[in-house]
């Protein structure tokens, strides 16, 4: 009994932090649907300078492989360069956005991916690989929700 | 190979699964000599850190021998006898470059979890949870380490194996609290928990000058332990009044530093502890923060009291109002290892820090979830379980 109900919370918990994952726009601390949601440039700060990031005009891979706008500016103190980016094509709103999102083909996921990872290949030289996964002894539940939220993870995030 | 594997709450099982591949050039395979449990781990046994997967490889606090580096390895050779630090830093960002190392912003390959939930993400570690990149853990026979130039470090000859292996967590967890909790001589330290991070803690705040150190537990093998092994003061919260104690041992004012080394499933001998792991069984709290709220209230005015132990969300009842009032600084970090390593590395080499005793049960990693059954449940005077792949 006490298993079902361990079973039962982790479940509704994974539940509720993938409700929470998808409605992340509109959750406290920032209660305000951002009126300017689907317009913000998502920034990441590079600890390289500015030369370092945009060799001869040339956006850093594999941001250059989106269409996207991009700027970048040096960033405060010692802190390297600020990148940002932004698709130009439209964003999906309402439920096709949580589609989108759930699919993780959502235009400003992918841009959030191509960010980090410009990031890491330009700061460490390449593009640091996750463990492959293996074959799990059970598949369960609450693993086919975290299965989801771990493939869309690297494009989501308050980046 | 074989591993340890995390099945479901309390369920762990040894298994064969695929041996680890260099994956990145920066990669190296160590073959794990020693590994041990930690109480972060009872965290996930628990089902408290939600983002694991049935099969997932867990154990994060090892040493090892390199078997293979990729072709971008310069620091390693096969041969070396290293321990890896159990937060992976890339070395070259700008939170590595300033040695805080467990906020690395490259080593975290699944980032957007932590990025969502804490508003940033932080590194990744070896064996705990998807959250934290879904990197194998230690408790295996091999294991992928990368960026293994900066998270892998030489044992000096003459270090022994277990001794040196817990300098790959909970002495640089313990050695952070104190050092960044600011513990300066003739200071009155104050330690909750008496595990082997709180140990160490203890003992770091010794060698960095306090003129006491008093540590806090219920487990009474635990407390003489650490009587014994670190030289502290001891207080059995379950027959004292903790805060009171303090208050008379320190001239009414309080320790100048508090480090809670106990986390998100702390004890509490009042009716509020059963009150409050309902509550977080229930996921309406996600952490038991009394330790937290007790250094909080103990802690001298204008103090400071770092957190060491493990949290994942949010907590009731916060005691904000003495914090803000009482002026004190309150910090927290998973551990910057590879900023102290190769310091306390050099002082178990000349015997200032000794780390071996908290090892009380070796094993072979078949008997790994008898381990972390005695582990767990602090049966048999446990204080760590060692497993030894090789045994």
């Amino acid at each position: 009994m006490k298993r079902v109900v361990i079973g039962a919370a982790t479940l509704a918990g994974a539940g509720v932090a993938m409700a929470r994952w998808l409605a992340s726009r509109h959750r406290p601390p920032t209660p305000v649907k951002d009126p300017q949601e689907h317009t913000r440039w998502l920034g990441v700060t590079i600890n390289r300078q500015p030369e370092d990031i945009s060799r001869q005009g040339r956006l850093p891979q594999p941001l250059a492989g989106l269409d996207v706008e991009v700027r970048m500016n040096k960033a405060p103190g010692d802190r390297g360069t600020e990148l940002y980016a932004r698709p130009r094509e439209p964003m999906p709103i309402g439920a096709a956005a949580v589609m989108a999102r759930l699919r993780g083909d959502d235009p400003r996921q992918m841009v959030r991916k191509a960010l980090r990872e410009a990031k890491c290949i330009i700061e460490t030289g390449e593009l640091l690989e996750p463990d492959r996964p293996f074959a799990t002894t059970r598949p369960t539940i609450p693993g086919r929700v975290l299965d989801v939220a771990i493939g869309r993870a690297p494009g989501e995030g308050r980046l | 190979m074989k591993a340890l594997c995390w099945q479901g709450v309390n369920e762990l099982s040894v298994e064969r699964v695929p041996d680890p591949e260099i994956l990145n050039a920066q990669d190296a395979i160590v073959r794990v000599i020693a590994t041990t449990t930690c109480g972060s781990d009872l965290h996930l046994l628990g089902g408290y850190i939600p983002a694991m997967r049935a099969g997932d490889v867990i154990g994060h606090e090892f040493l090892g021998e390199v078997v293979e580096v990729g072709p971008e390895v310069r620091r390693h050779k096969v041969g070396d006898r290293v321990v890896v630090c159990s937060i992976i830093g890339c070395g070259r960002c700008w939170q590595c470059q300033h040695d805080m190392w467990s906020l690395c912003e490259n080593s975290n390959p699944k980032s957007g979890l932590t990025d969502e939930l804490w508003g940033g993400s932080t590194a990744g570690i070896f064996g705990y949870s998807h959250a934290m990149g879904g990197f194998r853990g230690s408790h295996a026979e091999y294991a992928r380490v990368p960026f293994v130039d900066y998270g892998a470090f030489s044992v000096p000859d003459g270090v022994d194996d277990i001794s040196a292996m817990f300098t790959s967590d909970s002495a640089p967890t313990g050695w952070m609290g104190a050092d960044l909790g600011g513990v300066k001589p003739g200071d009155v330290v104050a330690v909750w928990g008496c595990g082997a991070v709180g140990q160490m803690a203890a003992r770091a705040a010794m060698l960095l000058g306090a003129e006491r150190v008093i540590a806090i537990d219920r487990f009474p093998e635990r407390l003489a332990m650490t009587s014994r092994h670190v030289g502290a003061e001891v207080i059995d919260y379950t027959t004292t009044d903790v805060t009171a104690e303090l208050r008379e041992r320190t001239g009414g004012r309080g320790p100048d530093v508090c480090i809670e080394a106990v986390g998100m499933e702390a004890h509490s001998p009042g009716v509020e502890y059963r009150f409050e792991k309902a509550k977080q069984q229930l996921r309406i709290e996600l952490d038991r923060p009394f330790a937290v709220r007790e250094a909080i209230f103990a802690c001298r005015k204008g103090g400071s009291v770092f957190i060491l132990g493990v949290f994942a969300g949010a907590v009731d009842k916060f005691p904000l109002g003495a914090m803000m009032n009482k002026g004190l600084t309150v910090r927290g970090a998973q551990q910057h290892g590879h900023r102290y390593i190769p310091m306390l590395l050099d002082r178990v080499a000349r015997g200032e820090l000794v780390t071996s005793y908290l090892a009380t049960h070796e094993m072979s990693l078949d008997d790994a979830p008898l381990g972390y059954d005695l582990f767990k449940n602090k049966k048999d005077g446990c204080v760590r379980a060692v497993f030894r792949p090789g045994m």
